[in-house]
């Protein structure tokens, strides 16, 4: 049987690693005000969700408002270019080098975010902020899938 | 006014995925990878997202309606029904063989990385075959259950 101090020097250099190589809890909780600001702003001025999903399927569905949606979707689109004038360049994502797995993936984030009713901005933010047990629930569902997901394709569980 | 008002909106939403490295792929993967070195960050992200939204959204429940509209559209949905859990596995799947989920999908067109435009036609296709899907089934059995949805956000 495994003793305790045993236990914890295998627990604890991984803790360590994590926290000192990968955590970077300052630009992360400042982003995140940044995103909650956009979302309470868009709330205020115009009475909407900051759920991109939404704006999106919106924009190319048969929504009437789709001024308000394009000019939210160019926001977006507009801020790494403006990043980049000022030195910060947002340089292209690596990304899955099959077109197999980037197809499915996006018609099922699609899909899926359209019959869920919303992603991790509409749901994750916007609807845990207003204690929704629809937004709690699908968040929980949708990370935990995510978790499970990555755990098969990276460590090869089950498969 | 009203454009304005959102593209300032969606600029800063923008900016707080770039301030968080949220447009990052690695780093949401990082997260979603609990058996590996994992990256706690983005729960970090959402906190702060969180308490940020809770307040503005007070605000705008006290005053009742927003500055440049007539109302606010609050989701009116509350029940988790099956659409929902379904929908919910399946972006979760997508979300997490990519690391990309709509809003730093979106961001990323600006790189024009030919695999991040092949992920967003798919996503928008993923989006039409869904409405085209629920516009079928709404014609096949008009039932009141069966009305087009209602997005959360």
């Amino acid at each position: 049987m495994p003793s305790l101090d045993a236990t914890l020097a295998r627990i604890v250099p991984r803790v360590y690693r994590w926290a000192m190589e990968n955590f970077t809890p300052l630009s992360a909780a400042i982003g995140g005000a940044l995103i909650g600001l956009a979302a309470a702003l868009l709330m205020l001025s115009l009475g909407r969700i900051a759920g991109v999903s939404g704006i999106v399927g919106g924009l190319i569905g048969a929504a009437a408002d789709k001024a308000w949606r394009a000019a939210f979707v160019a926001g977006l689109i507009l801020a790494p270019l403006a990043a980049g004038l000022v030195g910060f360049r947002l340089a292209p994502p690596p990304m899955p080098g099959s077109w197999v797995i980037l197809v499915a993936a996006g018609l099922l984030v699609g899909f899926g975010t359209r019959l869920g009713g919303g992603c991790t901005s509409g749901h994750g933010v916007c609807g845990f902020a207003r204690l929704s047990p629809r937004s709690i629930a699908a968040t929980l569902i949708f990370m935990g899938t995510a978790m499970v997901v990555v755990a098969i394709v990276r460590h090869g569980l089950g498969g | 006014m009203l454009a304005l008002a959102s593209l300032l909106c969606g600029f800063i939403f923008g900016c707080g995925l770039l301030v968080s490295d949220m447009v990052s792929p690695a780093k949401v993967l990082a997260f979603l990878d609990v058996l590996g070195a994992w990256d706690p960050s983005l729960a970090v992200v959402m906190a702060a997202a969180l308490v940020v939204t809770w307040i503005g959204f007070a605000i705008a429940r006290r005053r009742g309606r927003p500055l440049l509209d007539a109302q606010c559209d609050w989701p009116t949905k509350t029940a988790v029904d099956a659409p929902l859990v379904i929908g919910a596995v399946m972006f979760g799947a997508g979300w997490g063989l990519v690391g990309l989920c709509p809003g730093p999908a979106v961001a990323n067109l600006a790189t024009l990385s030919p695999p991040v435009l092949l992920f967003v036609a798919a996503m928008l296709a993923g989006m039409t075959l869904h409405d085209l899907w629920q516009r079928r089934r709404t014609t096949a059995a008009p039932s009141p259950s069966a009305t087009p949805v209602e997005a959360d956000g």
